[in-house]
């Protein structure tokens, strides 16, 4: 009974999300509904017993990407009202999209009813008594282990081409130096004036 | 565990070395360069050894992902050897590159050196995942490397362009090791041999098709080879010494792995693609070096040539073609090299680099040492008899007409012919014509060392190598035919 109920929360929230998303005027409200649409899909793989990948879309899609449309939205600097004109001009190419997505809605629902595609010959059958993160925990660590590393590596070669390729020194900043700033006494930077009356001010 | 791991000994030295340089170079910055490039070679030195002489002996670690033998060991020896050298080269080059400060930066050998790991990655590879992440790494190492000039506009350009079209590979590849993974249920080189045995589907076809057209990218076969002048041109001279060198070595005995071990039962099926491919990159890699006059772009049409007669060695599909390619790759890297050594030495008196042919007209007079040696590499890649670059087009055609494909050998021989020409214009240039502007002076002694063994090794003198070389590329190749 609370998995149907939790269910339905979770199943309505996230296509009320995911429409606020679409329709809200401000982007930065737009990536806040995407954020609560993402956590509340996880909701339902969790229901679902997929407990890895609920924890990927928080880890992954909450915690790094969305957080990054955040701050482009945030840095861009876009005309949004400008972008809503020529409405009418894009109407036709809109609605063939709406067409083929809709199409497409329609042949994936008849091929769900159809039946499940399986894979002729599957390799590794799903384990019933490990919990899924432990399974696939235990395959990455050790069967898959020189590719997983291999994985760590290839991002840290991409880390390494982003800082060699932008990374440049740059003359005229102005850094912080926390040393001197607590060496400096109240003296050397305040000067007390008995200043007369009408004479104007030195500076 | 510790025996798998054991058996990956040369990715593990190289991966722990170059993890603890990024932190030399990080804190020490590039004052570290020097140590840093020596501490990298010596770690290519251990890796070669331990690739050759594993302490555990040849095996297959997890699970067959990952295959130490005979044939990685060989490509390995030779991908460390080529990626030791353009460390070894880089420093004198970026020293007087204008724009640069006057430095190599840290970064670029131990990028050098993930980029090797991700190569060996390739060759050892005994499942598609393996194949995948090492060609990525390669790859994602070779983008950074080719735009390591980033205020030389060229070499910005090359960078980007290799992106590009390398991501739109990538995905190609991906696509078709996807297709043979759906059609066939696994990713494992013996099991995709298994399910190929009864014959292709046409999802497996397609399959097949996509990879192998995947990996024609990357050893920069036609028709997709079009990326390479431009890469090869704009990016720095000791990083297309990489990637002439090592990463086509790679590429091809990835190559010759998949096309052996995974679909060696669907030869029928992928002999046309190769038959195809090798035919028009020793035509196209022929014809359109001769109206260039950007050596480098002439180099790059020239591996692309090589890469064509190489690929005719995998025509015959048995092991003794295969032991032909392997002595035609490590003829190819020791002329490769030793010719990008020369082009090195091309500066003006200032110490940029020069690229033009032209400035090499009468250089026989000017510099007889550099114009021999440079002449020995061109009659070698050219493939005249009594140098040693001679020796693997034989073998080659030889391994072709014992399995009766003679007419592919006569036209592989008339294309060679066609590339003889622009080799020995080079040749014409520095000896018959007027001198040009002198060269600067090179006192780089390691360089002239370098060229010095290359050239030894290609001269007839070479042909004293045939007996050891013929044994262990043999032995290479029968790694991979079990049984």
């Amino acid at each position: 009974m609370i998995q149907v109920f939790a269910f339905y929360l979770f199943a309505t929230l996230v296509v009320a999300a995911g429409g606020l998303c679409i329709l809200s005027r401000n982007p930065v409200h737009s990536v806040l509904w995407l954020i609560f649409a993402f956590f509340n899909a996880a909701g339902l793989m969790l229901l679902c017993g997929a407990e890895f990948i609920a924890m990927l879309l928080i880890i992954v899609y909450v915690g790094a990407v969305s957080v990054l449309f955040l701050f482009v939205v945030m840095m861009l600097d876009i005309d949004f009202a400008e972008m809503r004109a020529g409405f009418v001009k894009y109407l036709p190419a809109g609605l063939l999209l709406v067409v083929a997505l809709g199409a497409e809605i329609l042949i994936a629902g008849s091929a769900w009813r159809a039946g499940g595609l399986a894979l002729s010959q599957r390799t590794a059958p799903t384990p019933e008594e490990v919990p899924n993160i432990e399974a696939l925990g235990t395959l990455l660590y050790t069967r898959y282990l020189f590719i997983f590393e291999g994985a760590g590596l290839v991002l840290l070669v991409a880390m390494i081409g982003a800082i060699v390729l932008t990374h440049r020194i740059r003359g005229g900043v102005r850094q912080q130096n926390i040393m001197r700033q607590n060496m400096r006494r109240p003296q050397d930077a305040i000067r007390n004036v008995d200043q007369p009356v009408g004479q104007g001010v030195e500076l | 565990m510790g025996a798998a791991l054991l058996l990956t000994l040369p990715e593990l030295i190289l991966s722990l070395t170059s993890l603890a340089l990024l932190m030399v170079a990080a804190y020490a910055g590039d004052r570290s360069v020097r140590m840093v490039s020596i501490l990298s070679v010596a770690a290519l030195v251990a890796a070669a050894f331990a690739a050759l002489l594993p302490p555990t002996g040849y095996g297959i670690a997890f699970g067959g992902l990952y295959r130490a033998d005979a044939f990685s060991a060989f490509a390995k020896l030779l991908i460390y050897v080529a990626a030791g050298v353009s460390i070894v080269i880089a420093p004198a080059f970026f020293h007087r590159a204008p724009g640069q400060g006057g430095t190599l930066r840290a970064e670029y050998p131990i990028l050098i050196l993930l980029s090797t790991i991700g190569t060996g990655m390739m060759v050892s590879a005994g499942d598609m995942l393996t194949l995948y992440v090492g060609l990525e790494l390669q790859s994602l190492a070779s983008y950074v490397l080719a735009s390591f000039m980033r205020r030389d506009l060229r070499s910005a350009e090359s960078g980007l362009k290799y992106f590009v079209l390398g991501a739109l590979a990538s995905g190609i590849l991906l696509y078709g090791i996807s297709l043979v993974y759906g059609f066939t249920g696994t990713t494992q080189y013996d099991g995709i041999a298994v399910a190929f045995r009864e014959g292709l589907s046409t999802g497996q076809l397609f399959g097949l098709v996509f990879v192998f057209a995947g990996l024609a990218f990357k050893i920069a076969a036609v028709p997709f080879h079009m990326w390479t002048p431009d890469v090869y041109e704009g990016a720095p001279t000791p990083v297309t010494a990489f990637f002439a060198t090592a990463q086509k070595v790679g590429a091809v005995a990835l190559l010759l792995r998949v096309a052996v071990e995974a679909m060696g039962s669907a030869s029928d099926a992928w002999m046309q693609i190769v038959i195809f491919s090798a035919l028009a990159s020793t035509i196209l890699g022929g014809v359109a070096a001769i109206g260039q006059s950007n050596i480098k772009r002439l180099l790059a049409y020239s591996s692309i040539n090589n890469v064509g007669f190489a690929l005719f060695g995998l025509v015959p599909g048995d092991a003794n073609g295969v032991s032909s390619v392997l002595t035609y790759l490590a003829v190819y890297i020791v002329m490769t090299l030793g010719s990008f050594l020369c082009i090195l030495r091309m500066r003006d008196a200032e110490g940029r680099p020069v690229e033009e042919i032209s400035a090499l007209s009468g250089l026989s007079r000017l510099r007889p040492g550099l114009a021999a040696a440079l002449a020995i590499f061109m009659f070698s890649l050219a493939g005249i008899p009594p140098l040693f670059g001679f020796w693997p087009k034989f073998l080659v055609f030889d391994a072709l007409v014992a399995i009766g494909m003679w007419p592919l050998a006569m036209v592989g021989i008339a294309t060679s012919v066609i590339g003889a020409y622009y080799y020995l214009k080079i040749v014409k240039t520095m000896y018959f014509d007027e001198p040009a502007t002198p060269f600067g002076a090179s006192p780089d002694r390691v360089e002239g060392g370098l060229i010095a063994v290359g050239a030894l090794i290609v001269s007839p003198l070479g042909y004293l190598l045939i007996g050891p070389l013929g044994a262990y590329s043999l032995a290479a190749a029968r790694a991979l035919f079990p049984g």
